[in-house]
């Protein structure tokens, strides 16, 4: 365990965070901290503004036409959306897994290459090589894919997939991991394995994970916020979240009685 | 950072996130160039638009108007040649060129030469007896007096008052002898020259004579074309659209149908103009040079189009209007007719519009079937022999004279209004129609 | 005019049969609308269509076979020293009898005008009898029609099964237009094969059909080796492929990916506007301006340049197929997921690293196949050419120089005299082959490629 992980200072901080779509208002005034080291889940019912709020933290709200932000939204006391951020470079600190798995149409070292070389981060090709495996390792899909790395990655499973845009993700040595539903389009077991994952990552990485799933957000997280219609109702531990909510939404919510 | 996530080598002592950012720069530097030849790839095409555009307008918009010279006409009847009969035949076989040409002596008696003469009397268009015919055939108490009239001025001269060739005398090459411009200069500070609407543009059929030379008998040859190709075209295929959309079984048939259509859609026109020719023409003994040969060849052109519009306007409607229709009973026709079809019909419409401008258009698959004829009279039926405008604009492109030059722009700038109105057409229709499910 | 008479008339008598069938069915119903199988007005369609029907088809096969069944009567019965003429004269005497019968034209001899009146007095013997036949049809149509209406019967069914036989026999027309175009390009070309070998037109270097036309050599002296027309083709539409394909794909990327949506409101439908353009425009444009514009500038380089060069015909085409390629290849962009656009840009990748490593390579199946559109629209292109690109049949790669194009060269062989025993004029349609199959195979690998990577993403 790393100091840095349980001092609790707060990685991604947002106060009274608005988000519009046009005239829709999707977020009303967040106030969240996201602690680094750790993992943080965000649940709620369906059109909540969990992802809204997931986007929000690398700026991916951005390539949505009428898409408004206001409030302040910071990562380790930067605005994020600062006039003079650069997105790219926000994004590269940032990383992101999405809901479906998205490989690129190229085999899967390129996939896995293409973050450290778009950002310049491998002087050669031996540097490059090692990040790739280093990469995948982390991603533990090495073992399962070294032999044909210069396949399609459309080519396999959709966890192998999942894991192959975990890692993607990881080869740009973000310092912060967006998960938008991750294991939403995958089977039990590919799920326990990306759950496994997210796991370990958590040691290196700050985590943020949407999720649909109460029980997944329950193994795998260890702070826990929950949404509703575009409100941050609570935000605690996870066990307490889950044993002792303190709001009658997410007591309701958490028992199954909506959502 | 601990060590574990230290992905990078250790020979590199910063951190990823400061790697990234070295090399923002130069990455930002190559998204503004791309973004800047992305966006000169569309100034230039739209420069080439404009181009285009204004060459066609600069040299077009002059053709709206005509010069017209004054002259004032001794209509004796010993010069018509007609004695004392005043019979409607006589006044139309009457030498009218002769009475003109002895007021333009009798205007510039200087000129005593034949050459001169002649060159004096090719000042006014050898048309312009037109104008002393109609105004005797109106009124015959006009004849042994003496009338003040507007004729229309030869092209050489039109251009010369337009300012397309030079009225410096003295020059090499110049299409207006230096006497003749001498004698224009005169007329003009008379008062005796003026440029006036154009009509016998919007008048007459084709002519050898620049000046006399109009649009009418091709557009209304176009006319003719496009409404056997609207006829032929639009029932056949608003009727192998519903087919296709709403009857046929998926089987290779209606396979072999779909292949064909989109075949058809990718055939050179000029292809067309070769199945016009030996089928209608040499198969069939269609008249040669007829809009309605070209019509037919039109409509066979731009049936896909209206088959491929009217089949996306009908799976347009969703299924729930044909399930209502069909559970109250109606048969599979009756959903059709009386549901889906006038639901679709804005969209096959539009369709059809398209089509017909491109319809309009086409030039080439008509010229193989004979409509590249020069044919001087208006057509009466779509059997008659007939051009259409765009291939008035082949024809007189072709054409040596400058005068002709201006002619072209004109033709095709009526060609374009016709197509903007038809497109606006279009679009307004969509609009109006427009519908969200 | 007459015919007009007679279809009028026939019209006249289909309405008035509906109302008949109309009236009927109400009569036959008595005061129990319902006791009809079908409503009233389907029995007014079904009594108006046997009277129409069969009356207008006689009229219709009359149509159709009036040409050559007059020619067999009319020749059958010439006059002596018409008959006596050879086969080709004789076609050319038939044309004028044909023209002084129908249109009133001058006869040049007594002969003719005789031939002349016969025709006239058959055609109104024929017509006048087709006219009689199609009129009965009608009434015996409508009268047995309505003699057998009653209430059970099942007008509406037999209405729309009419409709249907209708609406198949309409989506075969497409068939019959490809079938019309293979037969009529394959016959004429094998005629022209059987003068001029195969071999030779494909492979030979000198084109000049011209000198073919005199009446003792046929096929003999001029030569069609096609082999120039087709470079021709390929330089021309080469030019403009490297104009049209990257300003369009990247007008295109532009347009999709960077525009402001009031730019690309503005800017796309004028984009379109160079797709709506007669071709004889931009035809007229590149002789007027273009070509000499070019030939200018050459002399001022101090280069020759042909006044009809192939630049100035290929670049203007560039110009007028960059709206294909755009549309086309914006289609095939935005066909792109999103998701890989997202995971992309949640790399940290800039747009255009993204359009150019991401979305560009997996819409390269889908711009290939557009850019083979282009080319096939390219290939048939004929005004444009016509009008700008010249006649000289030059075997050269030099864009200054001017060559000319199988469309070219078709249209060329076809306006003016046509004589279809002449290799000269059968040529045009071994071109017209020549050209079909090409743009066929293109536009069907084109698809092909096409659909493969929509069903990628589907």
């Amino acid at each position: 365990m790393n100091t840095a992980n349980t001092n609790g200072t707060a990685k991604v901080r947002s106060r009274g965070l608005e988000v519009f779509y046009g005239e829709k208002q999707a977020l009303f005034g967040v106030d969240l901290d996201i602690r680094s080291g750790e993992v943080t889940a965000l649940i709620g019912p369906s059109g909540c503004g969990k992802s809204t709020f997931l986007r929000c933290i690398n700026r991916m709200n951005d390539l949505v036409d009428g898409a408004k932000v206001n409030g302040s939204l910071t990562l380790d006391g930067d605005d994020i959306y600062h006039r003079e951020v650069d997105v790219v470079q926000l994004r590269a600190k940032v990383g992101m897994v999405f809901q479906k798995p998205n490989p690129f149409p190229k085999s899967i070292y390129d996939n896995v290459a293409y973050g450290p070389r778009i950002h310049g981060m491998a002087a050669d090709q031996a540097e490059l090589d090692e990040i790739v495996m280093t990469s995948l390792e982390k991603a533990g899909l090495l073992g399962e894919v070294k032999d044909r790395l210069q396949e399609s990655g459309t080519g396999l499973s959709g966890g192998q997939q999942q894991r192959l845009c975990i890692a993607r993700a990881i080869a740009v040595e973000p310092e912060v991991i967006l998960m938008d539903e991750p294991c939403s389009a995958l089977d039990p077991i590919a799920t326990a394995k990306v759950e496994e994952l997210i796991d370990e990552l958590r040691d290196n990485y700050t985590i943020v994970i949407v999720t649909h799933s109460m029980q997944q957000a329950a193994r795998v997280s260890q702070r826990t916020a929950f949404f509703h219609l575009g409100k941050l109702i609570e935000m605690g531990d996870t066990e307490q979240i889950f044993t002792n909510p303190q709001q009658p939404l997410t007591q309701g919510y958490i028992t199954g009685r909506f959502g | 950072m601990t060590e574990s996530t230290q992905l990078i080598r250790s020979s590199d002592t910063r951190t990823a996130a400061q790697i990234a950012a070295s090399h923002l720069k130069r990455r930002h530097a190559a998204e503004r160039r791309f973004k800047a030849i992305g966006l000169s790839a569309v100034v230039v095409a739209m420069t080439f638009l404009g181009l285009l555009l204004f060459t066609i307008l600069g040299n077009g918009l002059s053709a709206f108007t005509q010069t017209y010279v004054k002259l004032d006409v001794t209509l004796s009847p010993e010069l018509l040649g007609i004695g004392e009969q005043r019979t409607a035949e006589a006044l139309a076989t009457a030498d009218y060129g002769g009475v003109i040409k002895d007021a333009m002596y009798k205007r510039f008696p200087a000129a005593q030469s034949r050459a001169e003469k002649r060159e004096v009397a090719g000042l006014i268009s050898s048309g312009a007896d037109m104008a002393l015919r109609k105004a005797l055939a109106a009124n015959p108490e006009l004849i042994g007096t003496t009338q003040t009239f507007w004729l229309v001025a030869d092209d050489t001269v039109d251009m010369a008052i337009k300012g397309y060739t030079s009225r410096q005398t003295g020059q090499e090459g110049n299409r207006l002898s230096d006497k003749q411009l001498g004698w224009l200069a005169e007329l003009e500070a008379d008062g005796g020259v003026t440029r006036r609407f154009n009509s016998i543009l919007f008048s007459s059929g084709d002519s050898r004579e620049p000046e006399l030379a109009g649009l009418w008998g091709s557009v209304v040859g176009s006319v003719f074309s496009l409404l056997i190709t609207l006829a032929v075209s639009f029932p056949l295929g608003v009727a192998t659209a519903i087919y296709l959309e709403e009857f046929a079984p998926k089987n290779k048939w209606t396979d072999l149908i779909e292949v064909n259509i989109n075949n058809l859609a990718a055939v050179p026109s000029v292809v067309f103009g070769l199945l016009g020719l030996a089928v209608f023409l040499n198969f069939l003994g269609m008249p040669r040079s007829a809009p309605l040969v070209g019509g037919l060849v039109l409509a066979l052109i731009c049936l896909p189009t209206i088959i491929i519009a009217g089949r996306a306007a009908l799976k347009a409607v969703p299924p729930s209007i044909r399930e209502a229709a069909a559970g109250l009973g109606a048969s599979k026709l009756q959903v059709v007719t009386d549901h889906v079809l006038p639901l679709a019909m804005p969209g096959i419409l539009t369709g059809t519009i398209l089509g017909m401008a491109h319809a309009l258009g086409e030039t080439a698959p008509l010229l193989m079937i004979g409509m590249v004829a020069f044919i001087v009279d208006i057509p009466a039926s779509p059997l008659d022999p007939s051009a259409v405008l765009p291939v008035q604009v082949y024809l007189w492109a072709d054409s040596p004279e400058r005068a002709f030059v201006e002619r072209t722009s004109a033709a095709i700038i009526v060609l374009l209004i016709f197509l903007a109105a038809m497109n606006l057409g279009a679009i307004l229709l969509r609009k109006k129609f427009e519908r969200r499910w | 005019m007459q015919l007009f008479i007679l279809t009028a008339a026939l019209l006249a008598l289909i309405s008035f049969g509906y109302g008949v069938g109309r009236r009927r069915a109400l009569a036959v119903a008595g005061p129990n609308l319902r006791s009809l199988h079908s409503l009233p007005r389907y029995h007014g369609y079904l009594v108006a269509l046997w009277c129409g029907l069969p009356a207008l088809a006689v009229v219709a096969a009359w149509l159709a076979f009036e040409p050559s069944l007059l020619h067999a009567l009319v020749i059958g019965a010439l006059p002596a020293d018409l008959a006596q003429l050879s086969d080709e004269r004789l076609a050319l005497a038939y044309n004028e009898v044909r023209n002084v019968a129908r249109y009133g034209h001058p006869a040049s001899s007594d002969s003719i005008a005789e031939a002349a009146r016969h025709y006239a007095s058959l055609r109104q013997t024929m017509f006048l009898s087709v006219a009689a036949i199609a009129v009965a049809l009608a009434v015996a149509g409508l009268a047995a029609a309505r003699a057998r209406i009653h209430a059970g019967l099942r007008a509406r069914n037999r209405v729309e099964s009419i409709v249907s036989i209708f609406l198949i026999a309409a989506s075969t027309v497409a068939i019959f237009t490809t079938i019309g175009i293979v037969l009529s390009l394959v016959f004429e070309s094998l005629r022209f094969f059987q003068m001029v070998p195969v071999t030779e037109f494909l492979f030979g270097t000198s084109w000049s059909p011209q000198m073919a036309i005199r009446e003792d050599q046929v096929g003999s002296s001029g030569s069609f080796g096609a082999v120039p027309l087709f470079a021709g083709t390929m330089l021309i539409a080469g030019i403009a492929l490297a104009v049209a394909v990257p300003l369009g794909l990247l007008a295109a990327i532009y347009m999709s990916e960077y525009a402001a949506p009031k730019f690309r409101s503005v800017v796309k439908p004028l984009l379109e506007v160079l797709a709506g353009i007669p071709t004889v425009v931009y035809g007229f444009f590149a002789a007027l301006t273009v070509a000499p514009f070019i030939r200018d500038l050459g002399a001022k380089l101090g280069l020759s340049v042909a006044s009809e060069s192939a630049l100035a015909a290929g670049l203007v085409m560039g110009i007028m197929i960059i709206p294909f390629v755009s549309s086309l290849s914006d289609d095939v962009i935005s066909a792109v997921p999103h998701s890989l656009r997202e995971g992309a840009y949640g790399l940290g990748a800039t747009k255009s690293e993204t359009i150019k490593q991401v979305v560009l390579p997996a819409a390269l199946p889908g711009i290939v196949g557009s850019i083979l559109l282009a080319a096939s629209r390219a290939i048939g292109e004929t005004m444009i050419v016509v009008m700008a690109a010249g006649l000289a049949a030059n075997l050269t790669a030099n864009p200054l120089e001017a060559v000319t194009t199988v469309t070219t060269q078709i249209v060329t062989l076809l306006v003016g005299d046509q004589e279809f025993d002449s290799p000269k004029t059968l040529a045009a349609f071994a071109l017209g082959l020549a050209l079909f199959g090409i743009t066929l195979a293109l536009n069907g690998i084109a698809l092909r490629i096409v659909n493969k990577y929509r069903e990628k993403y589907d």
